[in-house]
């Protein structure tokens, strides 16, 4: 059981076929899968879409360590205790990073930009500290690619823009966007 | 200082296999699996019958597009009539496998463990980036259309704002490991390319383009592990797994600083603890941070404690992190270079520490002199960090 060396032996194994090569092998499988769920949102969650279906962003609050959670979860990851007291969150923040896609979920490209990132919530006299916070990940407008790409779009105060209240479905897309607070 | 575990054994690497990293391959997952484990048999002169137990890492199923692909792969990866364990936590499976493997033999319960990652990427149409819609919130992310590079430009947006890194910065980390891989006998995007091409290739979300990014890669990758009485029948030179650490944060990555891996730091800080190491800046020869995006081999490398936070990109750009510099990182060209199968190439990481270790990484070996190493890998939602320390 003496081995000398572990160096890989070259030429290494695999078969490198290109596109139409691939594409000519007998007995190719085209193979869609087909699986349908229903996600229900949970206790918490549940209870934060009906808050955004009324205009409002509801977090929850730890008793035992003080977090505030948005989007809200039934038990504190921290002390693993139930969260209880559920509280309503000006809606306003700051934006912690800002992207702006040029393609779509499929990889295709969009005719149009989309500017999409994360808002820091204020979640005002509730403890939080530097690493973690109440925070989204959403849409963005008024807000240029140039200013994402020059930096001026990092720490912006934001707020949501929500769809009117008749069109609201209890989903993270009742609000359109996160824009800039005027002035 | 040591930590006092119980470990019943050391343990070593005692042999190490690869396929070709390639997009699009005619072997199925099971015969890259195979062929893996073939070669790692034939490096330590063993046999199949000299394994008792075996470890499969594959990352999410939709790749391979067959639901449990461990089991699938079981026969492939020698697992036949053995304990089969599978590993499963997306980018940071193909570091986790030996972390597994690592207890398999430590424990005292299998003397020899195939440790086997494997990851066919190519037959998911029309592109793999697709199935990755999968790994979102069904209910606070998928409804806003989201893709999966969105994330990585969120994290990597992040980064330069809070350490004030440029893209051009960002780009030398693709220069420098396509460049490795030129020498990696395996390497599907090795190449000459400078920081312009990086900055020209195709935009996809500011600020990441094309060459920021690892390829669509299929592979394998095989290591064998002994407990230390019996690895030092088979070599003599084993390489031996002195560190392990393993973290899983939560997937809220909306709800935390994205600019540093705090669970890259835990990880890296259990590894160390145990290997005995107290300064891993100093102590750390050649490190394999884990690299699918230009920016995050630095932001694992500050992860691993290899740098002061915010410094690693400085670094770089005085060539710090060569493969003549002070702290090698990546000399095997990393995901960037050598190619991304996403268990596999988080393998690719450790088997490269054990040939650096070994002094057998050929053209692609260190400068210096090398006794201690480090191999990282980070996955699922910016959430998982695998590490293990390896000595020779």
């Amino acid at each position: 059981m003496s081995g000398e060396s572990g160096k890989p032996k070259t030429p290494l194994p695999g078969t490198y076929l290109k596109r139409d090569e691939y594409m000519k092998l007998p007995g190719l499988i085209k193979y869609k899968p087909v699986a349908r769920y229903l996600f229900s949102a949970g206790q918490a969650q549940s209870r934060f879409l009906h808050g955004l279906k009324e205009g409002k962003i509801l977090g929850v609050m730890c008793p035992s360590c003080g977090r505030v959670y948005v989007p809200p979860r039934a038990y504190c990851e921290y002390c693993h205790t139930p969260t209880s007291e559920w509280v309503e969150l000006p809606g306003t923040g700051t934006i912690h990073t800002a992207v702006v896609s040029y393609i779509a979920t499929d990889r295709s490209r969009l005719e149009e930009p989309e500017i999409v990132g994360v808002i820091r919530l204020d979640a005002p006299g509730y403890k939080e500290d530097q690493y973690e916070f109440a925070g989204l990940f959403h849409k963005i407008c008024g807000v240029t690619p140039e200013q994402v790409m020059d930096g001026s779009a990092i720490g912006m105060r934001v707020k949501p823009r929500w769809k009117p209240a008749e069109e609201r479905t209890g989903s993270v897309t009742d609000i359109e966007c996160f824009e800039p607070v005027e002035g | 200082m040591r930590a006092n575990l119980h470990v019943k054994d050391r343990v070593g690497i005692v042999g190490a296999g690869m396929t070709l990293f390639r997009r699009r391959f005619l072997e199925t997952p099971r015969e890259l699996a195979w062929e893996a484990v073939k070669q790692a048999l034939d490096s330590a002169g063993l046999t199949l019958r000299d394994i008792d137990c075996v470890v499969i890492g594959t990352a999410p199923d939709a790749f391979d597009g067959i639901h449990m692909n461990g089991e699938y792969l079981a026969d492939g990866a020698g697992g036949f009539g053995k304990p089969v364990d599978r590993i499963y936590i997306g980018g940071g499976t193909g570091v986790m496998v030996p972390i597994s493997a690592w207890w398999h033999a430590a424990s005292g319960h299998c003397n020899t463990v195939l440790a086997v990652a494997e990851e066919k990427m190519s037959h998911a149409m029309p592109h793999p980036q697709y199935v990755f819609a999968y790994i979102w919130d069904p209910i606070l992310e998928r409804p806003l259309g989201p893709n999966l590079i969105w994330i990585f430009a969120m994290e990597m947006r992040r980064y330069m704002h809070k350490c004030g890194a440029k893209k051009e910065d960002i780009a030398l980390v693709s220069v420098k490991n396509k460049r490795n891989a030129l020498d990696h006998p395996a390497a599907q995007a090795a190449a000459n390319i400078t920081v312009d091409d990086v900055l020209n290739s195709e935009l996809l979300v500011w600020p990441v383009n094309r060459l920021d990014i690892s390829p669509v890669s299929d592979g394998a990758v095989a290591l064998i592990i002994a407990r230390e009485k019996v690895a030092r029948r088979i070599t003599d030179s084993p390489v031996w797994i002195e560190g392990v650490g393993f973290t899983l944060d939560n997937t809220h990555w909306y709800n935390r600083e994205l600019g540093y891996p705090r669970y890259v730091e835990y990880a890296a800080r259990m590894a160390y603890r145990m290997a005995g190491i107290e300064r891993p800046w100093k102590e750390i020869d050649v490190a394999e941070p884990y690299d699918p995006f230009d920016y995050k081999e630095l932001h694992h490398i500050e992860g691993l404690q290899l740098a002061p936070r915010c410094q690693a990109w400085k670094l770089l750009k005085e060539g710090y992190f060569d493969r003549d510099g002070e702290l090698p990182t990546s000399p095997s060209g990393g995901l960037l270079g050598v190619g991304n199968p996403i268990a596999a190439a988080g393998l690719m990481k450790v088997a490269e520490l054990f040939w650096q270790l070994r002094y057998e990484a050929g053209k692609r070996q260190v400068k210096k002199p090398v006794h201690k190493g480090v191999a990282q890998a980070w996955g699922d939602l910016m959430q998982a960090g695998t590490v293990i320390v390896l000595g020779n």
